[in-house]
């Protein structure tokens, strides 16, 4: 047995993930690789993995740092095309052929990284001016970015609103560049949970890391932050360019998922999944301050996506509750106004799920609970 | 020139009903300092009460305009419900943040139920002539009874509303309120009444505007608030919020500047530009224009 904890979480967690990744081989495997497998869960798992980095990632500046920022998907926007652009640019002068081999590898390495860069680029311009000012402040500025992001990108000659230019654009990305079609998508599987991992592991490096526990401090009072020594405009840019990495990240995984790219599937409200408001839902679902709330809402979500648009349980419903359920964002408002009611700081708040510590935290919590009903009702007794 | 005139009218046409969207944003900012995201959408809900009640007003025999008094008094209602059932009780349990987020969640359930409304729902609606049609030509420019009523309608309401928190006991009170909450406790002034008026005079001011929106540009649909709104708050930012003179100044200055952008740069860079200005003038004077660079204190 080992005596080290840290270690013994370490390697908890590991076994989990493996245990996991055989299981899904096995799934795989009894699936037979086709049909709803090809179809249903193989790109609910790529959906998956990049909602749960877009949520872990705005989660580092609304949750951690405190600050409100509505256009997330703007981010994403730009490392989505980011990562389109140049993996046509890298088939067009002909480094690789078909989407296979290793310098395919290197080239949606090198499209993901650089996504994720240009992305913490355009946070920091963003960043600099606008996190000179509050929250209030710095949400509406995010919010007008989201909203120009997808004028300029309209306006770029090789961007465009169908996709991409040269002739039939979409087209031309999904069968050229990085967009992978149903086989594809099951070849590179763990492409996506790779990546999916490393930012995840990133993040909760970052949180756990002196900056970390300095952003937590400009959160919780940023003037006696500031006395204490910390540079509380130097973090909030970072961590708000650091975010948009991942975001960027995430827009590549998307880039890679989707047959086609449009700017106005990156607004700030449509009806669809992606769009900044849906993150913030996740983002508070989850709790404001808890990276695995992040990942557990991110999944939750998608679930509840997908079963109000495609469960077969909606036709069994009464109409005007079908009604309803055509306007999803409508739900997704109501579940946000009723967490935020009881629960201000999200469900998971800032708890960190953890698999070592489970049992004994519940245990911990249920104690910390009576104590305070045993409290509250000494004071009712005292008056 | 003629351009230039007909440019500057519909800059300073825009401008009014910024500048009264932009009121209420600064009303309410004032006194609890929470952007109503909802603000904007507030304007959709008087929009499509004078959709329906316009024909009920012609039946009547009276003029289309006159729906407008119960847009008022539906948006004030409105306002209030929401002040009361959402923003209360989470600025008691929460922060600054989750009032903000409870702010855009209330705005998407405003949108997203008139949606699913069947009577309403996502289809834009067509509403009748509101003002008389027409106008008077000057030196080649055309300039129309709905543009002259538009600004003058706003003139006289802001100034009325000026007098009104200079003057009256509920505008002194709230704009102690705003000064210091927990004073103005102290000086016997019922906060949680004075915010629930602010609230409505906020919203009915947003009906007003959905008046003149619908007069100029006569299609309504269920996110015409979202944008509207947004632009008027960057107006309310950028002539300092809070203040109310601030509101209506930089409504017009919004209005200008967009009305130009669109006739001699572009009319898909406009928006850009409108938060271009906003960036640029927080980088320069955070507090606004009018507004008073107070330092933090602990």
């Amino acid at each position: 047995m080992i005596k080290n904890r840290t270690a013994q979480g370490y390697l908890l967690n590991t076994v989990v993930i493996a245990v996991l990744l055989i299981g899904f081989a096995f799934f795989k495997g009894a699936l037979g690789g086709g049909g709803e497998f090809k179809l249903i869960i193989v790109p609910s798992i790529w959906q998956c993995c990049y909602l749960i980095i877009l949520a872990a990632s705005l989660n580092l500046s609304l949750g951690f740092l405190g600050q409100l920022s509505l256009g997330h998907c703007g981010f994403m926007a730009v490392g989505a095309y980011a990562a389109a652009l140049l993996s046509l640019a890298a088939e067009r002068a002909g480094v690789f052929e078909d989407k296979s081999g290793t310098a395919f590898l290197l080239v949606l390495a090198g499209c993901i990284i650089a996504a994720g860069i240009l992305a913490a680029i355009v946070g920091l311009l963003v960043g600099i001016p606008a996190l000179r000012l509050k929250g209030d402040y710095l949400a509406i500025i995010t919010l007008g970015f989201g909203m120009i992001i997808v004028n300029i990108i309209n306006n770029l000659p090789f961007a465009g609103q169908e996709g991409l230019a040269l002739g039939s654009a979409s087209a031309s990305l999904y069968k050229n560049g990085l967009g992978f079609g149903t086989a594809l998508k099951v070849t590179y599987i763990w492409v996506a949970i790779a990546v999916t991992l490393v930012c995840l592991v990133m993040m909760f490096m970052f949180v756990r890391s002196k900056y970390g526990r300095a952003i937590r401090a400009i959160r919780d009072d940023e003037i006696a932050a500031s006395a204490s020594g910390i540079n509380t405009s130097y973090y909030k840019t970072f961590t708000f360019a650091y975010s948009a990495f991942f975001a960027g990240v995430a827009g590549a995984l998307y880039a890679c998922a989707n047959a086609t790219l449009s700017t106005s599937s990156f607004a700030f409200a449509n009806g669809g999944i992606l769009n900044s408001t849906f993150v913030v839902v996740m983002v508070v679902l989850g709790g404001m301050g808890s990276l695995t709330g992040s990942i557990v809402a991110a999944v939750i979500m998608f679930l509840v996506n997908y079963q109000i648009k495609n469960g077969v349980w909606v036709q069994h419903l009464p109409a005007w509750l079908q009604n309803i359920f055509s306007f999803p964002m409508l739900v997704y408002a109501v579940i946000l106004i009723i967490v935020i009611m009881f629960r201000p700081k999200g469900i998971f708040g800032s708890y960190e799920l953890s698999l070592r510590n489970f049992f004994s935290d519940i245990k911990l919590q249920r104690q910390n609970r009576l104590a305070q009903k045993l409290e509250s009702k000494e004071a009712l007794r005292n008056g | 020139m003629s351009t230039f005139l007909q440019t500057l009218f519909v800059g300073l046409r825009l401008g009014s009903i910024y500048a009264l969207v932009a009121l209420g944003y600064t009303m309410v900012y004032g006194i609890i300092r929470l952007i109503n995201f909802a603000h904007g959408d507030f304007i959709m809900v008087g929009g499509y009460t004078m959709i329906f009640t316009i024909p009920v007003m012609v039946a009547l025999g009276l003029p289309g305009w006159a729906s407008v008094f119960i847009a008022i008094l539906v948006c004030a209602a409105v306002g209030m419900s929401t002040e009361l059932v959402a923003y209360r009780p989470v600025r008691k349990k929460g922060t600054a943040m989750t009032a903000l987020i409870t702010a855009i969640a209330v705005s998407l359930l405003l949108e997203n139920l008139a949606q699913a409304i069947p009577q309403i729902g996502p289809n834009p609606k067509v509403a009748s002539q509101i003002f008389i049609a027409g106008g008077v030509k000057i030196a080649n420019v055309t300039l129309d009874w709905t543009t002259m009523l538009t600004i003058g309608i706003s003139v006289v309401v802001m100034i009325g509303l000026y007098q009104f928190t200079q003057k009256t006991r509920i505008g002194r009170a709230m704009r102690c309120v705003s000064e210091d909450k927990s004073a103005s406790i102290l000086m016997g002034i019922n906060v949680n009444r004075t915010i629930v008026t602010t609230f409505a005079i906020g919203s009915s001011l947003s009906a007003i505007a959905a008046l003149m929106y619908i007069a100029q540009y006569p299609k309504v649909y269920t996110t015409m608030g979202a944008m509207l709104g947004l632009k008027a708050f960057v107006a309310a930012v950028l002539g300092g919020i809070g203040i109310i003179p601030g509101a209506m100044f930089g409504g017009f200055v919004i209005g200008l500047v967009e009305s130009f952008t669109t006739s001699y740069v572009s009319s898909s860079m406009a928006d850009a530009f409108v938060f271009l200005i906003l960036i640029i003038v927080l980088i320069i004077k955070p507090a606004g224009i009018l507004g008073k660079n107070i330092g933090e204190k602990v």
